[in-house]
């Protein structure tokens, strides 16, 4: 395990942007091996906690993740030189990619790999949140509230900011009394 | 100059709910992008996330992609920006806070509290690119062969993808 201090800013660039590029669908389980087995920057506890700080903090986990190990090693400049390493490449391709949607999309054969893409990609997500539901099942009440989204977003197409700043406070107020014992009660 | 102001700001705003990731506040993208704004239709969405999926790197690049296509090179900056801009600003001051709250009670409760509404959306995710703009039997059928072949196997996704495009290609979805 190397000290604070040792990783340099153009470690921290290089190798947030080996983890971006490797990474399809799933960047997360590549993380994780690039950062704990290939470069030790930290210990597979350590690596657990900040996951699940950057799982629970809203934006884009992997993001959440390069800033927070950026800063750990190089303070402010490294999460942000993290970040970017993270961003710089897929940005560039993401563009490249639109720019051919833009001039060839309209073809049929695009039209239909793209269908058949999309499909595999809904798929890629509902298990995703499938998986993730797994977790509720200890707490079943607290399903109410994933319903309770998933069909004011889906169905009715409210904001999800107001949505989420009236479901969040009720939520955890019930996930208070119900499992976690209440510091109110 | 508006367009790019008004992806700043709703995005921004995205970006401080995003629990679940950035592929959590696609039904909100869509929401913007097809029904409020009409900056597409939802052929051309369910493209664009179609193609972000087969990108590596962080789900937030469908960000990038819906501001590239809205305003070219400055909206795709904009949206960047703006989806990891102000999560990354939160989460870097919070860190060491979150640190201090380890062991608390509520640290639990905000964390119990949270992720049923991150699977909530999550699954409205999935559901919007299920439901598609054109999306067939055959579609469905493929939607549902990838939930099983993800929850029971550990194939890497991009093999899926590629399949996705062939089978779509075949014209089978």
């Amino acid at each position: 395990m190397e000290r604070q201090g040792e990783i340099t800013h153009s470690e921290l660039f290089w190798g947030f942007t080996q983890i971006a590029l490797s990474g399809f669908g799933g960047v997360m389980a590549w993380a994780r091996r690039a950062i704990v087995e290939k470069r030790g920057w930290l210990s597979s506890e350590e690596f657990t906690t900040l996951f699940g700080l950057c799982q629970f903090m809203p934006g884009p986990n992997i993001a959440n993740l390069s800033v927070c190990i950026g800063a750990r090693f190089q303070g402010a400049s490294g999460a942000v030189v993290s970040l970017l390493g993270l961003l710089c490449g897929p940005f560039v391709i993401i563009i490249a990619l639109g720019a051919l949607y833009g001039r060839f999309g309209e073809l049929p054969a695009i039209q239909a790999m793209l269908r058949g893409i999309a499909a595999v990609a809904a798929g890629l997500i509902l298990a995703m949140g499938v998986r993730m539901a797994a977790d509720l099942l200890k707490r079943p009440f607290l399903m109410i509230f994933s319903a309770a989204i998933l069909a004011a977003v889906v169905f009715l197409h409210w904001p999800l900011v107001m949505v989420m700043v009236g479901l969040a406070p009720v939520s955890m107020w019930v996930a208070a009394r119900r499992y976690c014992g209440s510091p109110w009660a | 100059m508006g367009i790019i102001l008004e992806i700043m700001l709703q995005f921004g705003m995205l970006s401080l709910v995003a629990f679940g990731g950035a592929g959590a506040v696609l039904p909100e993208l869509h929401r913007l992008a097809v029904v409020t704004h009409h900056w597409m239709n939802d052929a051309t969405f369910t493209h664009l996330v179609a193609i972000s999926q087969a990108t590596p790197g962080p789900n937030a690049i469908i960000a990038t992609l819906l501001g590239w296509h809205v305003a070219g090179l400055s909206g795709a900056l904009a949206a960047t920006t703006a989806m990891c801009g102000p999560s990354s600003l939160l989460i870097y001051f919070f860190m060491r806070f979150w640190e201090k709250l380890h062991g608390t009670r509520w640290r639990l409760i905000i964390q119990t509290g949270i992720s049923p509404l991150a699977i909530g959306l999550v699954l409205a995710s999935g559901c919007i690119v299920t439901r598609g703009a054109d999306a067939s039997w055959g579609a469905y059928g493929l939607t549902a062969a990838t939930v099983l072949i993800v929850l029971n196997s550990r194939w890497n996704p991009l093999w899926l993808i590629g399949a996705g495009a062939l089978l779509g290609l075949a014209g089978v979805v």
